[in-house]
C-alpha cells in the first residue's frame, strides 16, 4: 500500500537532483519511523509497549504534541487511535509532506508544489506573479474536477470517501463517517490543514461551524448528493473557471 | 527528463516516492471492502473487473477517455507509449500513452490485478480517476490534484516510465 508523492518545480535554476534526493531520503525515513504499517517502525513499537517514547525518535513527541492540540481542538474527532491501535499517521503523513517541500526551499527552490496522494503543499509561487493552481477533484464525477483553488505558500488537503469507499470512522460513534463525500481545507501548512480535513469529514455537517471557528483555514464540501457548501472566506481560494 | 515531463502535467512531475503510508487503519477493512464492492458495481453496472471501461461513460466519446486492451485505428499523428510493469501488491499494472502532438490524449490499462473486491474497486474506480487526472490536469491548466488519498502507485510508476520513454 503505497502513496505516491510527486514533486513540481518548475522554476529551478540548475539541477534539483540532490535536493530532491534529500526530500526523498527524508520521506523513505519518515515511513520507515512512523508507519504503523512496520512491525519494526518507533509508531509500532511505541503503541504495543516495547519502545519507550525517550528512546524513540525525537520527532514523535513533538508529533504526539501536535495531535494531542488537534485532537482537542476538534473534539476528539481527530484521533492517534482511529482503529483502537496507535496510529498518527493522520497527521504524520501532511507533516511529512510538508517537511519534504521545506527541504527544498531550504536547498534554494523559491517555488515548489509538493503532492502526496492528493494533499498538497504550495511553496512560493509557480512562476514569479503566478500563483500555484491545484484542482480539486470531483468525489462523485471521476472525469471531473470540482473547482480549481490558486494560492501562494499554502496547502490543500482533502479527505473523503471517494476512492475505497467510507474509510473514515466518526471516533464518537465508531461508524463510517457519511455526511459528506469529501472536504476539502485550504490553510497555510499541510501538517495541521491535512488533519483538520480528516477531523472535519469525520465531524460531518456539524464541521462547517466548526470550520467557520478556525483562524487562518477555509474549507468546501461536497455531500453525497452532490450538493455543496464552503465557509465563507472559502471563495477567496477560488479560481475562474479555466473553462 | 524531468523537465520534459513538468511540461506535460505537474501532478506526474518528477515522481520519485512511494511510501508505504495509508492514511486510515486496517481494523475496519472488511466494512471497506464490503462498501467498495458497493461502489465499484454501482459505478460499473457490472461485477467484472475486466469491464472497467465501462466505468467512465466518456470513454466512448473518444477524444479523452479510458479504455482497455492495446490501441487500434491510431490517427496518423498519434503515436503509443508502453509503460513498464510496476508490481504492486495487487498484483502487475502497466499502462500504455497515446501520445499526440507531445500530449497524452488517451490512456490505456494492458493490465491490472484482477483477483479481489479491492483489484476490481481499483480497476473499475480508482484508475479511471487517476486516467481523468492525467487528462484534466493537461485541459484545465493546473499543477496538481487534491483528492481523496489514492493508493494506486502502480498506476503513476507504469505512467511515470512511459512518460520517461518520451512523448
Amino acid at each position: 500500500m503505497g502513496t505516491v508523492v510527486s514533486f513540481d518545480v518548475p522554476g529551478w535554476a540548475g539541477s534539483p537532483d540532490g535536493a530532491l534526493a534529500e526530500a526523498v531520503r527524508w520521506l523513505h525515513w519518515v515511513d520507515a519511523t512512523f508507519s504503523p504499517y512496520r512491525d519494526d517502525s518507533d509508531v509500532t513499537r511505541f503503541g504495543n509497549g516495547s519502545l519507550r517514547l525517550p528512546d524513540c525518535a525525537p520527532e514523535l513527541a513533538e508529533i504526539l504534541a501536535a495531535c494531542a492540540g488537534i485532537s482537542a481542538r476538534s473534539g476528539g474527532y481527530f484521533t492517534t487511535t482511529p482503529g483502537g491501535r496507535f496510529d498518527p499517521s493522520g497527521y504524520v503523513k501532511g507533516w511529512a509532506i510538508e517537511r519534504a517541500a521545506a527541504i527544498l526551499t531550504a536547498a534554494g527552490s523559491a517555488g515548489h508544489c509538493v503532492n502526496g496522494g492528493g494533499d498538497v503543499q504550495c511553496a512560493g509561487e509557480r512562476e514569479p506573479g503566478q500563483p500555484w493552481r491545484i484542482g480539486i477533484a470531483h468525489p462523485l464525477r471521476p472525469d471531473s474536477l470540482a473547482l480549481v483553488v490558486t494560492g501562494r505558500d499554502f496547502a490543500v488537503a482533502t479527505s473523503g470517501s471517494a476512492e475505497r469507499g467510507p474509510h473514515i470512522v466518526n471516533p464518537r460513534t465508531g461508524a463510517p463517517a457519511t455526511d459528506l463525500a469529501s472536504i476539502t481545507v485550504v490553510g497555510a501548512t499541510l501538517a495541521e490543514t491535512d488533519a483538520y480535513a480528516t477531523a472535519a469529514y469525520a465531524m460531518g455537517s456539524a464541521a462547517r461551524d466548526w470550520l467557520e471557528s478556525l483562524e487562518g483555514y477555509e474549507a468546501f464540501a461536497i455531500t453525497p448528493t452532490g450538493s455543496a457548501w464552503q465557509t465563507r472566506g472559502f471563495p477567496a481560494h477560488v479560481a475562474p473557471s479555466p473553462y | 527528463m524531468r523537465r520534459a515531463i513538468l511540461a506535460i502535467t505537474g501532478t506526474i512531475a518528477g515522481l520519485v516516492a512511494l511510501l508505504g503510508f495509508k492514511s486510515h487503519v486496517p481494523a475496519i477493512a472488511a466494512a471497506t471492502s464490503g462498501t467498495g464492492a458497493t461502489s465499484g458495481s454501482s459505478g460499473s453496472g457490472s461485477g467484472g473487473s475486466t469491464t472497467g471501461g465501462s466505468t467512465t461513460g466518456g470513454s466512448s466519446s473518444g477524444g479523452q477517455g479510458f479504455a482497455t486492451g492495446k490501441q487500434t485505428g491510431l490517427a496518423a499523428d498519434e503515436h503509443t507509449v508502453t509503460g513498464n510493469v510496476a508490481d504492486t501488491i495487487y498484483g502487475p499494472v502497466q499502462i500504455q500513452l497515446v501520445v499526440k502532438d507531445s500530449k497524452i490524449v488517451k490512456v490505456s490499462i494492458l493490465q491490472q490485478p484482477s483477483n479481489t473486491i479491492h483489484d476490481i474497486q481499483i480497476g473499475q474506480f480508482a484508475f479511471p480517476r487517476l486516467i481523468s487526472e492525467t487528462l484534466t490536469a493537461q485541459n484545465a491548466k493546473i499543477d496538481s490534484v487534491s483528492g481523496a488519498t489514492y493508493t494506486s502507485g502502480g498506476y503513476i510508476q507504469s505512467l511515470q516510465s512511459a512518460v520517461d520513454k518520451g512523448l
